[in-house]
């Protein structure tokens, strides 16, 4: 079933990140989250950041919607500077952050561009509830929908704006493992449909080599002298890089039981510091198709 | 969120050897993708070779568009259309009624008792139909119906122009900085009177009229109105503000979209509050200085000793708080189904 275009499409447009760094002050001083992050995002490219939990993925996110300012560095799209809560990016928050006394539509309608028509918000609104599977929930109020049912109404509201960078915080985080591929599904139909620059928070591995153009691992620098070994090397956190970025072969929809995806899934989880059962560690990782037990 | 915490403790609850061997397997891992990026085809084409019956086809599509299969998965009852469990005992209305009913009843039928058996003196206590009597005869010299009149208008008048007033300055309390800075000390420093230390001063300068009554009623609704409603609206969720400038609402229209509708529940509760405070207020006012009114009947018999007119202004005082406490309370349970 080919995706159904949302809305008069909004050109994608690229995203810039020039040496962003982020700080949050503490009582002892200010701590670091982020530093030195360059990537350059293209138009129309799918971006997955991977990282562990609390290494700053939603910041990065954050200050590429203009929702934080980075202490360090600067943020552009398409060359100009990210303004206070970008117009030309929307976000779908890592909570689904709906609005308890709207129904399901009213919430997504909060995402439409302001000017829209009354008329043409509602179709398009229910366009995207058809879309993300929730059109008989359209009057349910958020209490009376599941947590994914919540997600989804949330990325229904990002698409709502059509923007020119979609921001996405774990958006399939709380669905279960098949609405999740569903959703994974319904992104790509989306964004071949009306293709927009997405940058995709996740710390799903396998997501992020299903749905994304390229990925970029996110964690804290290996300390420049390797000798230093013990806890010394430990507990400084100087705040998380671009450690590893992959770009992902093939083209989408990519198949999902490929050989190659788990070789370079075990090179991800190798970033990510996770042991891979069963990997031959220390054995260089090469592009020919290994026979791992996946 | 207890995705992402879980995932994370498995992810960095790997040992120091572990996650160092891992960073360096990193950096090797940019160099050999840097080498694969420069001729990914050939290694997506041999991975499509091997896709085998687990591809992409193996995923049904059309399935994805079906709610109902898409939202099995998620956790919890979905909507009213779940069948009605059995009702209890306790939450059925008539039995709410009737036990509510009961031990007013049971007041009555001891009261009744304990007057007509001898066992306390009508001077002390005045059976129900002396009350009865009496308030017949106060109707009928036209006077009952008048104070009742009165003093529902005084507290009506004061309640709306104090909360008005209460809704308005918590507003600029609970939404401005500067006004929170500026207003609230001397707000928490006025609201420490006691409402009784105002009645001289509310004499002198406005006479026994009904404008005293009125002030001193607006004062004792005010508080209750303007300290929720500046709380409710400083502690509207932060993620949900974001959320709604995230998507382009500021000033009034964040206000109205989210940061009002978020309050709703508290601010009726507050009215709620207010009104039971206006009644309380309402007798302090009349019974101070007043020719009319409820607070009046109450010090004029007790000047005259008509206990039985006491009792009866006592027990219109406890039928009408209850009366305008149920309207508001069946406002606010609408309100707290719609907005909260
Ligand atoms: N507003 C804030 N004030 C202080 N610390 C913050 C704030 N937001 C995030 N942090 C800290 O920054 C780190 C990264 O947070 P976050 O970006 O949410 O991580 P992730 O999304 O990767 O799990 C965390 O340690 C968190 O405690
Ligand atoms: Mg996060």
């Amino acid at each position: 079933m080919p995706a159904t275009p949302t809305s008069t499409s909004a050109a994608a447009l690229p995203v810039e990140f020039r040496g962003v760094g982020r700080a949050f002050p503490t009582a002892a001083g200010a701590r670091p989250v982020l530093r030195d992050v360059d990537l350059v995002v293209e138009a129309g490219e799918i971006l997955a950041i991977l990282g562990p939990s609390g290494c700053g993925k939603s910041t990065l996110l954050r200050i590429a919607g203009g929702l934080d300012r980075p202490t360090s560095g600067r943020v552009t799209i398409a060359g100009s500077p990210v303004a206070d809560y970008d117009a030309r990016s929307a976000i779908g928050f890592q909570e689904p952050r709906l609005l308890p006394w709207r129904t399901v539509a009213q919430n997504v309608a909060l995402g439409l561009p302001r000017g829209t028509t009354r008329a043409a918000g509602r179709a398009h609104v229910a366009r995207l509830l058809e879309l993300v599977g929730l059109a008989e929930f359209a009057e349910h109020r958020p209490r009376e929908i599941s947590g994914g049912m919540a997600q989804r109404t949330s990325l229904a509201r990002a698409l709502a704006r059509s923007p020119h960078v979609l921001l996405l915080d774990e958006p399939f985080g709380a669905l279960d493992a098949l609405t999740r591929l569903r959703m994974q599904d319904l992104l790509l139909e989306i964004h071949a449909a009306e293709p927009t620059t997405v940058l995709l928070v996740t710390h799903d591995v396998d997501e992020a080599l299903q749905l994304a153009d390229r990925i970029v691992v996110l964690g804290t620098q290996p300390s420049a002298d390797a000798s230093a070994d013990g806890p010394a090397a430990e507990d400084a956190t100087p705040g998380a890089g671009i450690r590893q970025t992959v770009v992902v072969p093939g083209t989408r929809p990519r198949d999902r039981g490929s050989a190659e995806l788990a070789e370079l899934r075990g090179r991800l989880l190798d970033g990510l510091g996770i042991d891979r059962h069963g990997a031959a560690r220390g054995i260089q990782s090469t592009s020919t198709i290994p026979a791992f037990p996946y | 969120m207890t995705a992402d915490a879980s995932r994370g403790d498995a992810l960095t609850s790997t040992d120091p050897g572990t996650g160092r061997a891992g960073a360096e397997d990193g950096r090797a891992g940019v160099t050999s993708v840097d080498r694969q990026s420069n001729a990914p085809v050939a290694d997506g084409g041999l991975a499509v070779a091997a896709a085998g019956p687990f591809g992409v086809s193996g995923i049904d599509r059309r399935e994805a568009s079906d709610p109902r299969t898409a939202s099995t998965g998620g956790a919890g009852p979905t909507g009213p259309s779940a069948g009605a469990p059995r009702r209890r005992l306790v939450d059925r209305r008539w039995f709410r009624v009737a036990g509510g009913a009961l031990l007013p009843l049971v007041l009555l039928v001891a009261w009744q008792l304990a007057s007509t058996s001898g066992a306390v003196p009508v001077s002390m206590l005045p059976s129900p139909e002396m009350v009865w009597t009496a308030g017949v005869d106060l109707a009928e010299r036209g006077l009952l119906g008048l104070y009742i009149a009165i003093s529902t208008q005084r507290v009506f008048v004061g309640f709306a122009v104090g909360a008005a007033l209460g809704l308005v300055v918590g507003a600029v309390v609970g939404l401005s900085k500067l006004g929170d800075i500026l207003l609230s000390p001397t707000l928490g420093a006025i609201r420490a009177v006691p409402s009784l230390a105002w009645v001289p001063l509310l004499i002198l300068w406005l006479k026994i009229g009904e404008e005293s009554k009125v002030v001193l009623i607006a004062i004792g609704a005010f508080f209750p109105v303007y300290t929720i409603v500046a709380a409710a609206l400083r502690h509207v969720d932060r993620q949900l503000l974001e959320a709604g400038r995230a998507f382009g609402l500021r000033g009034v229209r964040l206000l109205s979209v989210v940061q009002l509708p978020a309050a709703v529940p508290s601010v009726v509760s507050a009215l709620r509050l207010a009104l039971a405070q206006s009644w309380l207020f309402l007798v302090a006012a009349e019974l101070i200085a007043s020719s009319m009114g409820l607070g009046f009947l109450l010090v004029d018999s007790g000047n005259n000793g008509r206990i039985d007119r006491i009792f009866l202004a006592i027990i219109l005082l406890a039928v009408l708080g209850k009366l305008t406490d149920a309207v508001v309370g069946l406002f606010e349970r609408w309100a707290v189904r719609k907005w909260a």
